[in-house]
């Protein structure tokens, strides 16, 4: 499904890091692998460094920290909030939403528009996507995108799969309408079907937490898994990346009437630095234009890893001049989606530690 | 692109593996030789070795299944064994 917005722009965004940085070879030692291969692997998978959240904090703590930051700086006032969206797959609880927790917490106006979406890898085009809708309103001028999540809180510390990939972090986004006659395109697609390829089983309606599913289970390949932890079937995954991701852009780029070549940078979601490889690989992408480096330097932060790069690689340019992005996003649901933007000049762009 | 001096996908494998005769097996991820993790590190390895890149779409589990059908996609990739 193709879409198209007109005079929407993106102000500014902070990316929220936890302090706690941990490192995948002092973490090795926990999986049941020999050490030569798990050092074959970090090479080729990017494994390195990666922030983690202590086990009390939640998605409300590194937003709230976040869009203080923002308030404090001058950046942005509270009362200036017409829309708070939240695409998280970690809520603080089943209910109410995240979005109405972050806004009792900063004393938000009772007009704001407060909304959870459960997205995640996906989550970032898609809450841009959601702000720009919201923004055809006359009420609302700005809306702050909350892209958040703490799943090394569900990932299974004896997983290989998933514990040495998941990053925490919280990305915060203003989103609000642009003086100029910009077009954004943008392309979506979700395939239910391939649900149970990326997971938590346990702790829903459908299959609640209790003692049992709390139990590590051996799950193949020497790894260990609860029901309440993670799931994701690895191979279906690269597999759905590879075949669905340049199609999408492919057709998006046809959709705007443009080319790759007139694009400064493609940024994906990094879920890890061998599947986005492929990917620029399959797409013809030099590296140079579709960087690669969030998840060796803070781990795969699901929906925030699309700000995160912009952050860390591209900081200082779009803070300065403008440049013309694809943006694409794809994980669980599953749910794949694309968009073509001009990003800068940002009144704020960084990466920030909490606490 | 190849010469005599590069490693073959035999030795490529023992490497990975050191623990498993690749020769007397047909069927490497059905024997529990080689897992996802390790077809991932295969990859890189020839990709690298032969200075190739296998297609992403390429990588499922019937390409790796043996000595022959990789060397199968080896040569789909352009390489001469």
């Amino acid at each position: 499904m193709n879409f198209t917005y007109r005079r929407k722009r993106i102000a500014g965004t902070f990316v929220v890091l936890p302090a706690n940085e941990r490192l995948f070879v002092e973490e090795m030692k926990n999986f049941n692998f020999p050490e030569a291969r798990s050092l074959k692997l970090k090479e080729v998978m990017g494994y390195n460094k990666r922030r983690m959240v202590q086990p009390d904090v939640c998605v409300s703590d590194l937003a709230v920290f976040g869009m203080k930051q923002l308030f404090d700086r001058g950046l942005l006032k509270p009362e200036e909030v017409d829309a708070l969206i939240v695409v998280t797959q970690t809520p603080d609880h089943l209910m109410p939403p995240t979005s109405n927790i972050i806004q009792g917490r900063l004393g938000l106006k009772q007009d704001t528009f407060c909304l959870d979406l459960n997205q995640a890898c996906a989550g970032f085009v898609i809450g841009l996507m959601q702000a720009f809708m919201l923004l055809e309103q006359e009420s609302v001028r700005k809306v702050v995108l909350v892209n958040a999540d703490v799943l090394s809180r569900k990932a299974s510390p004896k997983d290989r799969n998933i514990y040495p990939l998941i990053g925490d972090a919280a990305s915060i986004t203003v989103i609000e309408r642009d003086v100029d006659d910009s077009v954004i395109h943008a392309s979506l697609k979700m395939d239910g079907a391939r649900h149970q390829a990326l997971m938590i089983p346990a702790g829903g309606m459908r299959h609640p937490c209790t003692p049992e599913t709390a139990v590590l289970e051996d799950v193949g390949d020497h790894n260990l898994r609860a029901k309440d932890h993670l799931y994701m079937d690895g191979s279906a995954i690269f597999n759905f990346v590879q075949v669905e991701i340049p199609p999408l852009i492919e057709g998006l780029l046809a959709h705007a009437g443009a080319s790759l070549d007139s694009v400064d940078y493609v940024l994906c979601h990094q879920p890890n630095r061998f599947m986005l490889q492929k990917l620029a690989d399959k797409m013809k992408v030099p590296y140079a234009k579709m960087p690669n480096n969030v998840v060796e330097n803070f781990g795969n932060n699901s929906g925030a890893t699309i700000p995160t790069s912009i952050a860390l690689n591209l900081g200082g340019r779009v803070k300065e001049n403008r440049c013309r992005v694809v943006l694409a996003g794809f994980g669980g649901g599953l749910t794949w989606s694309a968009m073509l933007m001009d990003l800068g000049k940002l009144a704020f762009c960084e990466l920030i530690d909490y606490p | 692109m190849n010469s005599p001096v590069m490693k073959s996908p035999a030795e490529i494998l023992k490497e990975i593996r050191p623990e498993f005769d690749f020769t007397a097996s047909q069927d490497f991820i059905a024997d529990g030789m080689l897992d996802s993790f390790d077809v991932v590190t295969l990859v890189a390895a020839l990709d690298k070795t032969y200075g190739i890149s296998i297609l992403g779409t390429d990588i499922v589990p019937e390409n790796f299944q043996n000595l022959q059908t990789i060397e199968a996609l080896l040569r789909k990739n352009g390489v001469n064994l």
